[in-house]
Formats: structure tokens, C-alpha cells, sequence
């Protein structure tokens, strides 16, 4: 459990990092809160030649809203989405989540940054993402451009990240009156990965209709997935029983879980319709000013 | 008057104060000067050819001294050691590897980091064998011999059996009712918190110091004398504070040996000390029997037989820790509470390509199979005829009057009132009620279910006419030193790892002496110091030690009487021991209290007798205890995800004599959680080729404080008659008796859709694919 040798760097500003990502070539990583990389190190099974620790960068963990958006700073801890007052009360799926994953000292170390652009299909934070419409910010020696989650997410641990960018920020619609969330996780123990989690976004409109749908899976495919059918089947209808039934069946439709030590495929898929149906009505409650 | 600490009183832990500080010192902790660093390439198969260890790349790494391999080994005669079991086991292979991550070679290096950069630099060429993972295709013929070193060419490493095969026969076939049931108690792991390790140096005049993470330091120095030849005097084995053990600290592993060879070999300290992932994955098992159990009873409901098979997956080698008469442990405690007339156990130890082991985890020997066996089956029958489970368990109990009670596999049980514990759990989660409220619940379509575990656990091994684990007799120790000043010290030859040995000792020799147990400091785990004992395991230090400061205590007041007569200038017969001194009859203030007479033996003592106040105790118990209770487990389910839910435990507890509330409180939480480890989430998976699924805690999911219900404990009070304060042992009690507790529950809440048995660990995905099917049907 000890990693072989790395050289580390620890940058004050953003761009003196992606200079030194550049420079190294897709042989560096991007050190945040650890959780996930330190632990592939120590196995080896990751041996970077060196770590660029972006935690003394300015301005990097920040959660604050806009006329537009949610904007969430790439260090900002897991935890902080539990301790946020704004999060819980306009963005409770983001708190439902970082409740949810693994323990408070992960959560006080891990950050959202890190879990949205890991590419772990079995992280909970992309499904959220997914489901929320959200963009990512990302800098390298260029520029710096704006990727949609639903592009985001290529293959398991395939991300559009390129070796020399770095996500900086974290950009959600704006919660907007008639919007409810929320994020469901089946675990085997409270803090280990998903057996399934299912993130679901609902936007009503004066009439109670469903104006907007987001709906994302985690853990049942190689990367989070963003059950688009299910979403264009709720737009229009009453947020009700029928068309969440109806939604859910289209969303186990995309999934191709595999067998392994938390459940057997056909289970996880069994539990993807059942975990979409709660979290799509705890999401109109929500919406209808519902906890 | 009672005495500052005395027995029943809930003080606090003594070593607490240093362990809630991070002041403990354990092995990892010891740090000598120019000490070097050993670590262990292991075995990506499991099962290979060895063609070839290249260590040229490893020994030119910066930092690297030494790689050492089979071969090394094989030239001083230390490839193989012997284990518990009079099997044998590879320190490191010459030839072959047996289970994946088994050791190959070991690195000594100057730094930890240098020792693992070594490791991956050592080139191993292996030549996959064919692999035998499950026991049942072990003892099909034409499977591939294993253990190709031993006379009999068979996987079948012992065949062992007890009590009354025909007569048993014969009351099955003559029982109204017989029920039938294959259970598998799969392969768990200790998970202490401490990993294992040592640290090993030799000093200038050759004499040996080891401080390692072991249950029992006096057989573990003389194990080394005896396989490396080395003179028992120049060998200390230190157990400082230990983090846990649960049997997973009994064996002798690989990497104590190279350490030490290591030592040698280099001239310098070596320290080894295992990662989690190797804790896991290589150090010894518990459990993995495969139970077919067949009960039998009359029409009205009374017992009649009971027969009991069992195939032990034991990996490639026995390692268990057993007594040694006994390969099966003291599984034939399988008749748990109930006086059956018959009675036959059979159990085939086979050989495997897993990690060896067959530890008692938290358990005295297999009594956790045991216990789980037999209550898991008591449901299933009462369920078959019709019974309330309670009901049926009220009627067979071996009652109170019947103790001391043979059992039909031979063990005399000394004392027990089963009745008492399951009737008084019963008031306390108010049973009756339970039941009506599930026949409502299933009405309603929800899923309940009441589970019921009266278990009787065997420990304190044990007396000396059966118990011996190579050849050494299984008494514990006690020796006692009352200083000039009236406090004391006392050294045993057991070693706590976490059990509160420094204040529930301390608490017997304060009600026995008459001393403040804040004033007497215990001191076990240092063979140099320490008397000779067979150590901690199997909730035998109470039983054994505990009861060996009773009576070094007792030989203690049996000098400080003489002494307190020629003080007061009477005749000792003139006086009693009362309120914790010596008082002349009748003349309460005519009296002698402990340090008065501890200051006399030293400066005043009578003429012709020797100085000083000490004894010395070996005790050899005349029986074992017999620990019970009655859990009753209280679930709901979720009828979608198949979760289940424990709504409530109540756990009634009897161990006799309670030396200290709060340490049996804890204790019991304790077990009542590794007891809930299994029932729900525990399991070691190995794929068709050997390789082990899960061998980190990302994997293996060990229980959090979310999954632990709030226990609710109870107790009743049944002194054992042979031991000198009554006390039984209660260490195990919770983790032997909660998981049948579970399961019944969770089968009771779907007994109704006609399922009888349900493998532990009960995963979310069992329970919804019964429901799934019973849905489909």
C-alpha cells in the first residue's frame, strides 16, 4: 500500500497549473481532495510521475448563485453541499447525494469536483449533474471552454477532459419556481458505492404540468446515464403516477449493469425502476414545495 | 463494606486513558535504531509452478539488502513450518504456490517505501496449475491432489465424528417429523483493527525479542524454540497493546518467521507489518462450513435426534487454531439447549487453493456453527409443525433442575436456566404483541418477521485431561506481588487485546484481597516477566486466568491470616476474613487491613516464616462454562428493494458472575455487531479460478453504526458452580448467538411464501429475488 515515486507540485494559480499538466503530457494528475486517486496510487495501480495538488489555488471552493446559475468551485468538499443552506433548501438532490457518499471524513476531504470528473460510473455526483443540465468549466494553456455534462462522460474513466485541462467550475441552471429534485442510492452500507442511484430533476409549469425532465442513473452502464427517452416521455404530462411509471420503465431500458459483489444484473436493473419511481416522486413533492 | 473496584462494580476501563488518547503502544509503535523493513511479494494465482525468482532487478533498487526465498529457507531447514493441527505450511514455496497471495519472497529494505518499490521489482515466472476452489469438487474423484506430500492421496484432510450414528439413524427414522436443512456459514474475516506484524532483533549475546501482534506470546516462544532450535531462554515474545484479535491473532503467519530470519540474516532489526489488503486476503479465515443438519421430533412437539454433516473448507493447509484433540473444533456443542436422547456429528476437513485458517473468530472453536446450526433448525422444525418458535424451545429446553447436564455429545453443561433469559426477552420486547401486530402487517400485504436465538456457548478451554494445543495443556496463570506499601502488582499468562484484562483482573484481586483495584497494575504479554499461560481466545481468560487470581489471591490471604494473627497477637483460627480484613471474631476493631499486613510482611513478619506477600497460581479448570442466552431480533422488510431493516434486538445475557457491567455491556455490543457482520454483509467470494473478490474494505463491507441497531441488553444471573467467583466468560456469547437471531427473523417475515432458509449473508438481492419469484409464481 505504498505508491512508487512522483514528483509534486502544488501551484498557486490556475494557469502555472495546466502549464505544468501541459508539460508533463497526460503523465500528471490533478490532485484534489485524494479519495479516489491516492488509493488507486497506493495500490499502483495508478503511477503518475507527478501530482499537481490545485488546493492552494485561489478561489477554486466556492458555492454562490447567480442571476443565471448555480456555481459550484471544482475544490469545493463534498461536505460543503451538506453544510449549505442554499443547497439544501433550492438544490436538495446535490445535499441527498453528499449525504450519501461514503463517510464524513471522505466527505470533508473528497471534492465535487473531483467526483463529477473521476469518470467512476459509481460516483453519485455525475447522475446529479446529468440530471440537473449542468456545465463544467475547464481551463488548459489555450483558453478555457465549457462542456455540457451529457458530453462530458465518454467511457469509465473516459471523460472530455484532456490531459492539460483543469475543471474549474461547476455551472447549474438557476432553481427556478415548480422545480423539485432529488437523488436515490440503494446501498448495501451506508457509504459504500451504489448498488443504483437515480437522479431525477423536475421543472413544473403554472399549470402543474411537467415543463422539464432530467432523469440519470448511476452504476448501471459504463459511464452515468442520462435516460433522455424517459425525459422527453414526462414533458407534458401530469407529474403523476402514470407517466413516472412509464418513465422509469423507459430509463431501465438504457441501463447494462453487470454482475458483481453488489448484486446480480438483473436485480440492478429490477431496482432502477423502483429507485426512479421514488425519485421521481419525491422530486414533485418537492416541486410542489414538498421535503 | 465493600471494597474500591470490587466485583460487580461498573468502573471504568484503566487502559482507556491511554488508548482514548492515542497513547497506546503497539508493535507497529516500536521503533529501534537501524531498524530495517520487510515486505512480501505474493502470488497473483492460486495455484502455480514456481519456474523461476529473479531478484537481481529487486536487490539493486536503492534502499534494498535482502530479498529472501524459498530456497534460502529450505537450506536451514524453515521452508515449512508445522501449524496447530500437526498439518504443515509453506513459509515460502520452493515449488509451489497454493492460494493467491500467498508469499513468495520477502524484500528487506532500509525505508518502507524501498521494501515495496523492491517487491514489485522481484521477477517471478509461474506456470498456472489447475485450481480447486470448491471442497465439494476437492472430494470428487480425479480432482487434482493438492497436497501431493502426503501419504494419503486424497484432498480429505481429516474425517471426524461423534456421538451415536446408529441409534441416531434410528430415532430419525422412528421421529414423526424430520426436517432437513443445508446451510452454508460462508468464509468471514476477523477485520481487526490492527493488522498483523512484528518487529524482531536479535541483541549482542544472541538472545531473540520479538514484539508481535499475538493472542498468546508463552506459546508462540515456545513454538520458536522449537522450530528454529533456538534455546527458550533467549527468546522474549512481547505482546505490547493490541488492537484487536478474535483468534485472527493466534496463528503463527509467514511473516513473523521471515522477520526474524531477516534479523539474523541481516544483523539489524526487522519490522513487518501487513497492509489491509494483505490482512484480508492472507491471514486466517473463520468459518466456511458447509451444514446439512436433520431434526427430528415427535407429533406433540418434543425432540427426538439429532445428525449433523459437515464439510470443512480449510484451504490448502489445517492452520486452524483448535485444541488439538479436537479438528472440528468443539462444533459437538451443536445440541445446543436441548437434552436430545441422540445425537451424531460428522465433519471432513478438505483441502482448497484458498488462504488457510479455520480460526475461531470471536467464537470458542467452531461454537458459532454450532450455535447457528442448531438454532436455525429448531425454527425450521417448529415451523413445521405448526408451532409458535417460542413455544417449541419453552417445551424442549434442558430444564434448570437438570444441571450439571450431560449432553448426548458428551459435554457436562454446569449450570443454566434457559426458561429464565427466553422468557424474560420476551417480556421485554413484548412477543405477544409482536405476533399480533404481523398477522396484521401480512393482511396488509408488509413484511415482518420475529427471530429467536437461544444459544448455550462452551468456553474457558479447558481442563487438562482433553485440552491441549500441541501438547501444551490449556491451564491459565496468575502470580501475585503485594509490595511493602499494600499495593500490588499481578502478571497472567493471557494477553487482552481490547477484553479491559487491567481492570476486570484488578477487579477480582480487589474483592479478594481487599485492595483498591486502582492500586493494583496488571501486567500480561512479556514472556520474560509474565508467568507461563496459553493466552487470550476463546473467552477463556476469565474461565482460566480470572480464576487463577482467585486463587493466588486466596494463597495470598492464607499468609496474610498467619501474619495478622502474630500482628494482633492471636491464633489465626481466631480470625475471619470479613469486610475485606482480617478481624478477630467478634471484635470488629480488633483487625488487620491488606496493607497493614502487606507493611509487616516485609519489615515485621512472625519468626520462621519467609518474608514478603506473594503467590502463584496455575489453574487447571475442572469443566468448562457454559455462557447462554436468548436474542430475539425484530426485522421489516422492504418489499421492493429486499432490504432489511433490524426494528429491534433484544439480546438477554448469562455469564454468570459479572465481574464489570459496563465491560459485559460492551463486550456485548461488541459481539451482537460482528454477530450482525455476517448475517447481513460478510462473505470472502473467490471466482473459479481462486482469485478472492473483495479483498479490501472497499469490498469487504464490514458493519458502521448506521447498520447497528440499538441493542437492547438484559441479563440473568446463573453462577457457574466450579469456578471460584462463578464468573463464565462472556466475550463470544453475542457473536455465537445473534446471527441465528437474523435469519430466523428474516425467514419468519416470508415463512408464509415457503421459505425455510435463506444463506447468510442475506443480501438485499436474495430476499427480492424471492419475493420476485413468489410474485411471479
Amino acid at each position: 500500500m505504498i505508491p512508487p515515486r512522483f514528483e509534486y507540485f502544488a501551484p498557486s494559480s490556475i494557469d502555472e497549473a495546466v502549464q505544468i499538466l501541459d508539460r508533463f503530457g497526460g503523465e500528471a494528475k490533478v490532485l484534489a481532495g485524494g479519495q479516489s486517486l491516492l488509493p488507486v496510487m497506493k495500490l499502483r495501480l495508478a503511477e503518475p510521475r507527478a501530482l499537481v495538488d490545485i488546493n492552494r489555488i485561489p478561489d477554486l471552493a466556492h458555492i454562490r448563485e447567480d442571476a443565471k446559475s448555480l456555481r459550484i468551485g471544482a475544490t469545493t468538499r463534498t461536505n460543503d453541499l451538506n453544510d449549505s443552506e442554499l443547497i439544501h433548501a433550492r438544490y436538495p438532490i446535490l445535499s441527498d447525494a453528499a449525504y450519501e457518499i461514503a463517510d464524513p471524513l471522505v466527505r470533508n476531504m473528497g471534492t465535487v469536483g473531483g467526483n463529477v470528473s473521476h469518470g467512476d460510473p459509481a460516483n453519485d455526483l455525475p447522475a446529479c449533474m446529468l440530471a440537473l443540465g449542468a456545465h463544467f468549466v475547464v481551463r488548459s494553456p489555450t483558453g478555457t471552454r465549457t462542456i455540457p455534462a451529457k458530453e462530458f462522460y465518454q467511457d469509465t474513466f473516459v471523460t472530455a477532459l484532456e490531459s492539460n485541462e483543469l475543471l474549474l467550475e461547476i455551472q447549474i441552471p438557476k432553481a427556478r419556481p415548480g422545480q423539485g429534485n432529488a437523488y436515490v442510492k440503494l446501498e448495501k452500507r451506508i457509504g459504500d458505492f451504489p448498488i443504483v442511484g437515480v437522479a431525477a430533476n423536475l421543472v413544473l409549469t403554472t399549470k402543474g404540468t411537467i415543463e422539464s425532465a432530467g432523469l440519470a442513473l448511476t452504476a448501471v452502464g459504463p459511464t452515468a446515464l442520462k435516460a433522455t427517452e424517459a425525459e422527453r416521455h414526462l414533458v407534458g404530462k401530469a407529474p403523476e403516477d402514470d407517466a413516472f411509471q412509464r418513465a422509469a420503465e423507459l430509463a431501465q431500458e438504457i441501463t447494462s449493469p453487470v454482475s458483481d459483489l453488489r448484486g446480480p444484473a438483473e436485480y440492478k436493473r429490477a431496482m432502477v425502476r423502483v429507485l426512479a419511481l421514488r425519485a421521481l416522486h419525491r422530486a414533485s413533492a418537492r416541486a410542489h414545495g414538498g421535503a | 463494606m465493600t471494597v474500591h473496584g470490587g466485583v460487580g462494580q461498573s468502573i471504568k476501563r484503566k487502559e482507556d486513558a491511554r488508548f482514548v488518547r492515542g497513547k497506546g503502544n503497539y508493535v507497529d509503535d516500536v521503533k529501534l535504531p537501524g531498524m530495517l523493513y520487510l515486505d512480501i511479494v505474493r502470488s497473483p494465482y492460486a495455484h502455480a509452478r514456481i519456474r523461476s525468482i529473479n531478484i537481481e532487478k529487486a536487490l539493486k533498487v536503492p534502499g534494498v539488502l535482502a530479498v529472501i526465498r524459498g530456497k534460502d529457507l529450505e537450506a536451514a531447514n524453515l521452508a515449512w513450518m508445522p501449524t496447530l493441527m500437526s498439518d504443515k505450511q509453506m513459509v515460502l514455496p520452493v515449488e509451489r504456490v497454493m492460494y493467491q497471495s500467498q508469499e513468495v519472497a520477502a524484500v528487506v529494505a532500509d525505508s518502507r517505501y524501498a521494501a515495496a518499490d523492491g517487491v514489485v521489482a522481484v521477477e517471478v515466472d509461474y506456470e498456472p496449475l489447475p485450481v480447486v476452489v470448491d471442497p465439494m469438487k476437492a472430494l470428487e474423484p480425479g480432482a487434482p491432489i493438492l497436497r501431493p506430500d502426503r501419504k494419503e492421496q486424497t484432498n480429505r484432510i481429516w474425517h471426524w465424528e461423534v456421538g451415536d450414528r446408529e441409534g441416531t439413524d434410528k430415532a430419525l427414522k422412528e421421529s414423526d417429523v424430520v426436517v432437513k436443512e443445508n446451510l452454508y456459514i460462508p468464509r468471514i474475516h476477523v477485520s481487526s483493527i490492527e493488522t498483523c506484524g512484528c518487529v524482531a532483533s536479535f541483541d549482542a549475546m544472541g538472545k531473540l525479542t520479538v514484539w508481535m501482534t499475538t493472542q498468546a506470546p508463552h506459546a508462540i516462544r515456545t513454538v520458536f524454540a522449537l522450530v528454529a532450535g533456538l534455546p527458550e531462554q533467549k527468546i522474549r515474545i512481547i505482546s505490547p497493546d493490541i488492537g484487536g484479535g478474535f483468534g485472527g491473532k493466534v496463528p503463527v503467519y509467514p511473516g513473523y518467521v521471515l522477520a526474524v530470519v531477516a534479523a539474523l540474516k541481516t544483523g539489524h532489526p526487522v519490522k513487518w507489518i501487513e497492509d489491509r489488503s494483505e490482512n484480508i486476503q492472507a491471514d486466517s479465515f473463520a468459518r466456511d462450513y458447509h451444514i446439512s443438519a436433520e431434526i427430528g421430533a415427535t407429533r406433540d412437539g418434543k425432540l427426538t435426534a439429532l445428525r449433523v454433516k459437515t464439510i470443512a473448507d480449510h484451504g490448502y493447509t489445517d492452520a486452524a487454531a483448535n485444541p488439538s484433540k479436537f479438528p472440528a473444533g468443539l462444533f459437538h456443542i451443536v445440541t445446543g439447549s436441548y437434552p436430545f436422547e441422540k445425537a451424531h456429528v460428522e465433519v471432513d476437513g478438505v483441502y482448497t487453493n484458498k488462504p488457510p485458517g479455520g480460526i475461531a473468530y470471536r467464537c470458542s472453536f467452531r461454537v458459532t456453527e454450532a450455535a447457528f446450526t442448531i438454532e436455525r433448525i429448531v425454527d425450521s422444525l417448529a415451523r413445521k409443525l405448526g408451532m409458535d418458535p417460542a413455544e417449541f424451545r419453552m417445551k424442549n429446553f434442558i430444564p434448570p433442575e437438570a444441571f450439571p447436564f450431560k449432553s448426548a455429545l458428551g459435554w457436562e453443561y454446569d449450570s443454566g436456566n434457559y426458561q429464565g433469559a427466553l422468557r424474560k426477552a420476551m417480556d421485554i420486547v413484548d412477543y405477544d404483541a409482536l405476533r399480533k401486530e404481523q398477522a396484521e402487517k401480512r393482511k396488509r400485504g408488509e413484511l415482518m418477521g420475529i427471530g429467536i436465538s437461544s444459544f448455550t456457548e462452551i468456553v474457558g478451554a479447558g481442563p487438562s485431561h482433553t485440552f491441549d494445543i500441541l501438547g501444551l495443556k490449556m491451564f491459565d496463570s496468575c502470580e501475585i506481588r503485594i509490595h511493602p506499601t499494600g499495593k500490588a502488582i499481578a502478571r497472567f499468562g493471557t494477553k487482552s487485546q481490547g477484553q479491559g484484562h487491567e481492570t476486570t483482573y484488578a477487579q477480582i484481586l480487589a474483592e479478594e484481597l481487599g485492595i483498591s483495584s486502582e492500586d493494583i497494575a496488571i501486567e500480561e504479554g512479556d514472556t520474560d516477566t509474565a508467568p507461563y499461560g496459553l493466552g487470550t481466545y476463546a473467552s477463556r481468560s476469565t474461565p482460566t486466568a480470572g480464576a487463577a487470581a482467585s486463587i493466588a489471591a486466596r494463597k495470598i490471604r492464607d499468609k496474610a491470616q498467619k501474619i495478622a494473627a502474630h500482628l494482633l497477637e492471636v491464633s489465626p483460627d481466631d480470625l475471619e476474613w470479613k469486610d475485606h480484613k482480617f478481624q478477630v471474631k467478634g471484635v470488629p476493631d480488633k483487625a488487620k487491613t491488606m496493607a497493614e499486613i502487606a507493611f509487616a510482611a516485609y519489615t515485621n513478619h512472625p519468626p520462621g516464616m519467609e518474608a514478603g506477600l506473594e503467590a502463584v497460581d496455575y489453574y487447571d479448570p475442572p469443566n468448562l462454562t457454559y455462557p447462554f442466552g436468548s436474542y430475539i431480533c425484530v426485522v421489516d422488510i422492504d418489499k421492493e428493494t429486499g432490504e432489511v431493516k433490524i426494528r429491534r434486538f433484544v439480546a438477554v445475557d448469562d455469564c454468570g458472575t459479572i465481574i464489570n457491567p459496563m465491560i459485559v455491556e460492551g463486550q456485548i455490543h461488541g459481539g451482537l455487531t460482528m454477530g450482525l457482520a455476517p448475517a447481513l454483509l460478510e462473505e470472502i467470494h473467490y471466482d473459479e479460478n481462486g482469485n478472492m473478490l473483495g479483498g479490501s474494505f472497499m469490498d469487504y463491507l464490514l458493519p458502521t453504526a448506521v447498520e447497528t441497531p440499538k441493542w437492547e441488553t438484559a441479563k440473568t444471573t446463573t453462577p457457574s458452580p466450579h469456578h471460584p467467583i462463578g464468573a463464565k466468560g462472556v466475550g463470544e456469547s453475542a457473536t455465537v448467538g445473534a446471527p441465528a437471531a437474523i435469519v430466523n427473523a428474516v425467514v419468519d417475515a416470508l415463512a408464509h411464501l415457503g421459505v425455510t432458509h435463506i444463506d447468510i449473508p442475506i443480501t438485499p438481492w436474495k430476499v427480492w429475488k424471492i419475493l420476485h419469484e413468489k410474485r411471479a409464481a
